[in-house]
């Protein structure tokens, strides 16, 4: 197996809001190893977006770390990232270790600057100093190498179509060439010949050693799968599974991910053989989450156990599920 | 004869006082639904789709263009409100999201009311109830749990099985519908692309299935239409579009929709 580049260990974060907690991450555990395209799914409200700020350490109110350990693995040294002060990890981490194309960054771009005026802001939260100069050619070349003609960074957003938006903003978070870099949602507010291209640029990516390690997060499934190697799945807050894809594409092992692989309708002659499922009843709120396994109350499975019990992810081969039916 | 003819259907929107200029959102579009026949609608935001449908429904002229339901011609045939009326009742919408605008301020019950009243009926009579809870179980919502709510304690999916549980009240020949599941987790999605079906077995209604996605429309229907900058460019079967499309519209939006069961390449 290729060397870890993050791990995460038994992380919990939640937001606190009117002293209720919100249990959107909960004993998760995660490891993302060099070279490797991790997908990540999970339906909206799952946490896939608190897990990127937990794997980044970018916690913000009203969402608090918990406990549990995060840690970098750079040049041989271990970096524990939930004991760096946010500052540093902005000078030090952020955009030059670990990056991330945040979920709508695209259209959350300053409608009033130039792309490069945009390029500069960030740049001037990682470094005291910068070279102007030295930066834009630096994201010319980069605009340049993932398909964008240079003069985007010239330009106003809203003079760009949805996908060269998406692929500046892919330019921006890896001008520094960080080692690993998420992508939260980066091609679900496009259509589909676009999601495509864009996909095909952050495939690239690691092709052209721009970046090691990817996560690539989505609500689809179809997609994920033409670029990771590896699933997590996600329901309400915890992994429920990890498995090498075509793996579980063959084969989904927990409940919910056959629910979710089995209501997924694209146009293959499998889909109309099999019929498109759906699972009974909403994910639960995660200021009250079930007891036991958070899936028990949908699950047409469930075993008594499954409603005290908390399933951990147990190894099978080389899969983990965290169901008592294993 | 086809539950629904629509030919050369032709809008063009105009805007601007002083330089007029002129949008073809709709050009030359013909096509027909039959009974108990399920035809999807397929193209990107903004090729026209929803103008399309928004002209059936009758709540927009056409510039140019006939549409026939039942062999009537809808702009040209229907004249009293009596007429308009029983056109509601036989060509019903479903929608993306059914709760956006005045409703939300209502308990969801009224929608139900809605049908109601169209069908001359009584709301509270004690009929009347029963037929709405009837109606509720063949969607698979459970009265007690619905009647009473507002909108924003029902989860998308709940909303919009009591949409079409409209539909069950009513009992349209044709349902036009609109993105109607685009806005739902996909892990519920199949339970309502099961209610579209049932309606289509049960109760043989047409339904004209708008939607963008074309993974939803190879499943569910019995033709698919493609639509690209206001034209159709293309139908046939479902199996004939996605196995051997013709237009390169088409073409390259099926190379470009990811697959579950193959990886690209
Ligand atoms: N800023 C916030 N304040 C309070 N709760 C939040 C906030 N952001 C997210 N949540 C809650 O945390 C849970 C997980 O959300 P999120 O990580 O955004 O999921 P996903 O990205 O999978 O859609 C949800 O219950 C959501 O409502
Ligand atoms: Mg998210």
């Amino acid at each position: 197996m290729n060397n870890l580049i993050l791990q995460v260990e038994n992380a919990r974060a939640y937001y606190i809001v009117e002293n209720n907690y919100i249990r959107a991450i909960d004993d998760v555990s995660l490891d993302i190893r060099e070279g490797e395209v991790v997908g990540i799914v999970g339906e909206s409200g799952s946490g896939k977006t608190t897990l990127t700020n937990v794997m980044l350490m970018n916690i913000k109110k009203p969402l608090s770390f918990i406990d549990g350990k995060v840690s970098l693995f750079s040049n041989g040294r271990v970096i524990e990232l939930n004991k760096i002060p946010r500052e540093e990890l902005q000078k030090n981490i952020w955009g030059k270790e670990t990056s991330i194309i945040p979920q709508s960054a695209m259209n959350a771009l300053m409608p009033t600057k130039r792309i490069k005026d945009s390029i500069l802001d960030v740049m001037k939260t990682h470094f005291e100093e910068i070279h102007e100069k030295e930066i834009i050619d630096k994201a010319k070349t980069r605009f340049e190498e993932i398909g964008v003609s240079k003069d985007a960074i010239f330009r106003y957003p809203f003079e760009l179509s949805g996908g060269m938006r998406q692929r500046a903003v892919i330019a921006v978070a890896t001008l520094l060439n960080p080692r690993f870099l998420i992508a939260d949602e980066p091609t679900s507010a496009l259509d589909v010949s676009t999601q495509k291209m864009v996909l095909k640029t952050i495939q690239n990516l690691r092709e052209k050693g721009i970046v090691k390690s990817i996560a690539f997060i989505t609500h689809d499934i179809a997609t994920v799968r033409q670029i990771a190697e590896t699933l997590v799945v996600m329901y309400a807050g915890k992994i429920v599974e990890i498995s090498p894809m075509e793996e579980i594409i063959r084969e989904p092992l927990h409940p919910y991910t056959k629910g979710l692989l089995y209501s997924v309708v694209t146009p293959e002659p499998e889909v109309k053989k099999r019929g498109v499922y759906h699972i009974p009843g909403a994910p639960p709120n995660l200021m009250y989450p079930p007891p036991g396994c958070r899936f028990h109350p949908r699950c047409k499975y469930k075993l008594d156990i499954c409603k005290k019990d908390e399933p951990k992810l147990k190894i099978i081969n080389n899969r983990k599920v965290a169901c008592f039916l294993y | 004869m086809p539950i629904l003819m629509v030919k050369n259907l032709t809008k063009i929107y105009e805007s601007g006082m002083i330089i007029r200029r002129y949008i073809e959102a709709v050009r030359n579009v013909s096509f027909s639904i039959e009974e108990g026949e399920i035809v999807s609608l397929v193209g990107e935001s903004g090729s026209g789709k929803t103008t399309t449908a928004n002209i059936i429904l009758r709540f927009l002229k056409p510039t140019s263009g006939e549409i026939l339901v039942d062999g009537k011609d809808i702009w040209r045939d229907i004249k009293t409100f009596e007429e308009l009326r029983e056109y509601r009742k036989r060509v019903h919408a479903v929608f993306q999201d059914p709760f956006s605008s005045y409703n939300s301020f209502y308990p969801v019950d009224r929608v139900l009311y809605q049908a109601l009243e169209l069908l001359d009926k009584n709301p509270k009579s004690p009929e009347s109830k029963s037929l709405i809870e009837e109606a509720l179980i063949s969607v698979g919502l459970e009265p007690k749990h619905i009647l009473g709510k507002y909108p924003h304690q029902l989860s998308g999916g709940e909303k919009q099985r009591l949409m079409i549980a409209r539909c069950w009240l009513i009992k349209p020949k044709l349902i036009i519908a609109d993105e109607p599941v685009s806005m739902i987790d996909a892990s519920t999605r199949g339970g309502i692309i099961e209610l579209f079906e049932k309606l289509k077995e049960e109760e043989k209604t047409s339904i004209l299935f708008i939607t963008h996605d074309m993974g939803l429309a190879y499943y569910i229907s019995d033709k698919i239409l493609i639509m690209y900058l206001g034209e159709i460019v293309e139908q046939g079967s479902p199996e004939e579009i996605i196995s051997n499309p013709k237009h390169e519209y088409t073409k390259n939006l099926i190379e470009s929709i990811p697959t579950l069961y193959r990886r690209w390449e």
